[in-house]
């Protein structure tokens, strides 16, 4: 197997891998950077279309406090304060950083726009016009990336498995796609920024890339993970009719904008006979709405394709075309006059506060290896407040990156033979003999994958129970211990589409067994987990879930929420 | 439902399939024409349904963001995520100047993205 080495190897080329490799070449540290998709491409950050908090205060006096005390008020409870501190007094930096690498932050000259977002007490909230946040974040850190001449970048490599000795990473080892060759590559320090994993959910706004590789590689690795049980469901994603060209939660800015109406089947509003206040104000959180949406379908009020309608039919065709700009016309490439027509929304599975626990410093507890970006959990508890999650990536990849260039070496480096043993056991399952029952079924990663993700979205989704979650968790355990074993991609050939979606679907089955068990461990409804049996918040479940690999099996277990070492002082702020 | 309604329910997609000259052929798919639906969707649905060892490549899933997924599309450079399925018969093909790696998937990994081995 070719081995490449060096210092940091940093997995997935999105807002945060790419950040981390900024960081860590200017440390001084040889870098690769590598994504199974092509860098700044695959992963979340291209598709963010919205908005990023940061307390620059250009359009209101502002303060780095106001933002972390609204961050903690989202997490109900479970923030780990410390993380969500370095998030919230990074951020402007961050921004400014980024605006002088040239990211075209809408702007009036100096003063970055800002605007207000829910759940932010201020105009907190940067954006590049129009919808096009994620694509001008992804060029400008390409572009910063290339800069550096100690980053190697290399595009089609997904790795299969982390290689540790004695509790430290020595490296890992991955698939060129392009050839279907296996390679390895010695680091003194790895850093997993490979995204979220809310494709496990049928409904859902993520890339193909997003199916929790970054956790099931650290679980494996002997690491853990925190709050698995929170994925935030995003109440008005794009449903029907058919839109392309466009990210499935584009509607929200415009609702909140314009004032566009949520209705039921019957064509009423009903979000406050969910005790929302929907009215004229548009601010119901996100948590309540997915709820109301979801309950007036389940009482067969909800819209043709199970979701609610929007409208804007109250607004002229000359509002609707100063508000969306050139968004109108890829509307109308897609069939769609709002004038003329309401649209179907649904709840979609958006982003997932759990993830890697790491320290301050993004290490976990497997020493050199390090997370950043939305595959740590922690920074936002229980629900994120909208806007974070780009400025998490920023942040968290900084900082990950400049702590690994610090990481020495270990006694032990990582050898042809490590990469091999690692390599064996992890392609065991396709090498071992077919049972009779195995061979009769006709099974494909794909189906699976799809059996996955409607139960998923059915039982583990918006509204959840005791008996939905057990029976997710023993149909998992069902696919991973009897299906998954049946299904035998090829291997050794080049962008072998087969072999991908099954080691995809490898670490998507094990995350979500994490987050099924995290979920019948929590008895009780907080933020993003909604529970129909168990409908109040708990004291006693305020803390936070850890669930780690022992001897093969999941363990959960429990700790307490990381406080701040500070009293954040009651809200004041001067003036700008 | 009479026979014109019935043709229009599925749409004919001719891929181009193989890693090179010598190998190289057409595979006809048959898949369900709904309107609205993209090629990409079509691609989707082929891999899912008919043959998962199609290669094609896509991340973001018809949101035109990681721009992945261009071909020649009845001889045309598009992107499958843009372009509309048609209820009638479609040629599918890889990008014409770019080094072919299978079916419709070609270099485009810029060079100093490439793996390498030194």
């Amino acid at each position: 197997m070719e081995q490449l080495n060096t210092d940091v190897l940093i997995v997935g080329a999105g807002a945060a891998g790419m950040y981390a490799s900024v960081s860590a070449a200017k440390s001084g540290a040889e870098v690769i950077l590598c994504d199974k998709s092509l860098i700044s491409r695959g992963g979340a950050t291209v598709m963010a279309q919205m908005t990023v908090a940061a307390a620059i205060g250009h359009q209101e006096a502002d303060h780095w406090t106001h933002h972390l005390y609204d961050t903690i008020q989202s997490g109900q409870g479970l923030c780990n304060e410390k993380l969500s501190y370095q998030l919230c007094k990074n951020a402007p930096d961050k921004i400014l950083e980024m605006r002088a690498w040239k990211t075209d932050w809408a702007n009036d000259n100096t003063r970055i726009r800002q605007v207000l977002a829910p759940g932010h007490d201020v105009k907190r909230c940067c954006y590049v016009d129009f919808l096009n946040t994620g694509p001008a974040v992804a060029r400008t850190l390409r572009g910063e990336v290339a800069k550096h001449k100690n980053i190697k970048r290399i595009s089609g490599i997904t790795i299969i498995d982390l290689v540790v000795k004695n509790a430290r990473v020595l490296g890992a080892i991955g698939l060129n796609t392009e050839t279907g060759d296996y390679v390895s590559f010695a680091a003194k320090a790895v850093v997993l920024a490979a995204g979220g994993l809310t494709q496990l959910f049928a409904r859902n706004s993520a890339s193909k890339n997003m199916g929790g590789d970054s956790h099931a590689l650290a679980l494996r690795a002997g690491a853990k993970l925190i709050d698995m049980e929170f994925v935030q469901f995003f109440p008005i994603g794009h449903l029907a009719p058919r839109l392309v060209g466009m990210d499935p939660i584009m509607w929200d800015p415009f609702r909140y904008k314009l004032g566009g109406k949520l209705l039921n089947g019957e064509g009423k509003q009903f979000i406050e006979n969910y005790g929302g206040e929907d009215g004229e104000t548009y601010k119901v959180g996100r948590d309540l709405a997915s709820y109301a949406i979801l309950k007036e379908c389940e009482a067969r009020r909800g819209s043709p394709n199970g979701g609610a309608w929007l409208s804007f039919q109250h607004l002229s065709k000359s509002e609707l075309e100063n508000a969306f700009g050139p968004i109108i016309k890829k509307l109308a490439s897609n069939d769609i006059d709002l004038t003329k027509q309401s649209i179907e929304v649904a709840p979609i599975a958006h982003y997932h506060m759990g993830g890697i626990e790491v320290d301050e410093s993004m290490e976990t507890c497997v020493k050199g290896l390090f997370a950043a970006g939305e595959c740590v959990g922690g920074a936002n508890g229980a629900n994120r407040l909208s806007g974070n999650a780009i400025p998490e990536a920023f942040v968290f990849g900084d900082i990950a990156g400049a702590s690994a260039a610090k990481a020495k070496a270990g006694t032990n480096t990582l050898s042809d033979k490590d990469s091999k043993v690692a390599l064996s056991c992890a392609m065991s399952s396709l090498l071992g003999p077919l049972s009779g029952n195995d061979k009769s079924q006709k099974q494909t990663s794909r189906h699976l994958l799809h059996s996955l993700q409607t139960l998923m979205w059915e039982n583990v989704g918006v509204l959840r129970n005791t008996q939905k979650l057990q029976t997710a968790l023993n149909e998992i355990k069902r696919f991973r211990n009897d299906v998954f074993p049946s299904i035998r991609p090829a291997h050794g050939t080049a962008f072998n589409t087969s072999l991908m979606d099954w080691l995809d679907l490898r670490n998507s089955l094990l995350c979500a067994e994490t987050i099924c068990l995290a979920a019948s461990e929590r008895k009780e409804s907080r933020g993003a987990h909604q529970m129909e049996d168990a409908p109040f918040q708990s004291n006693e479940f305020t803390k936070n879930q850890i669930i780690s690999q022992r001897d093969g099996h999941l363990v959960s277990s429990w700790k307490a929420v990381q406080k701040l070492d500070f009293i954040l002082e009651a809200k004041s702020l001067a003036v700008i | 439902m009479n026979t014109e309604n019935q043709k229009a329910l599925t749409a004919d997609l001719d891929i181009f399939r193989g890693t090179d000259e010598r190998d190289k052929r057409f595979d006809t798919f048959k898949v369900p024409f709904q309107q609205g639906a993209s090629i990409l969707d079509a691609l989707i649905w082929i891999s899912d349904n008919l043959d998962e060892t199609l290669s094609f490549r896509y991340s973001c899933i018809n949101a035109n963001a990681c721009k992945e997924c261009m071909m020649l599309i009845d001889g045309k450079v598009e992107y499958a995520c843009l372009k509309k399925l048609q209820d009638t018969k479609s040629k599918l093909e890889p990008l014409p100047n770019k080094k072919l790696i299978k079916d419709l998937v070609t270099d485009i990994v810029p060079p100093k993205e490439k793996y390498s081995f030194e």
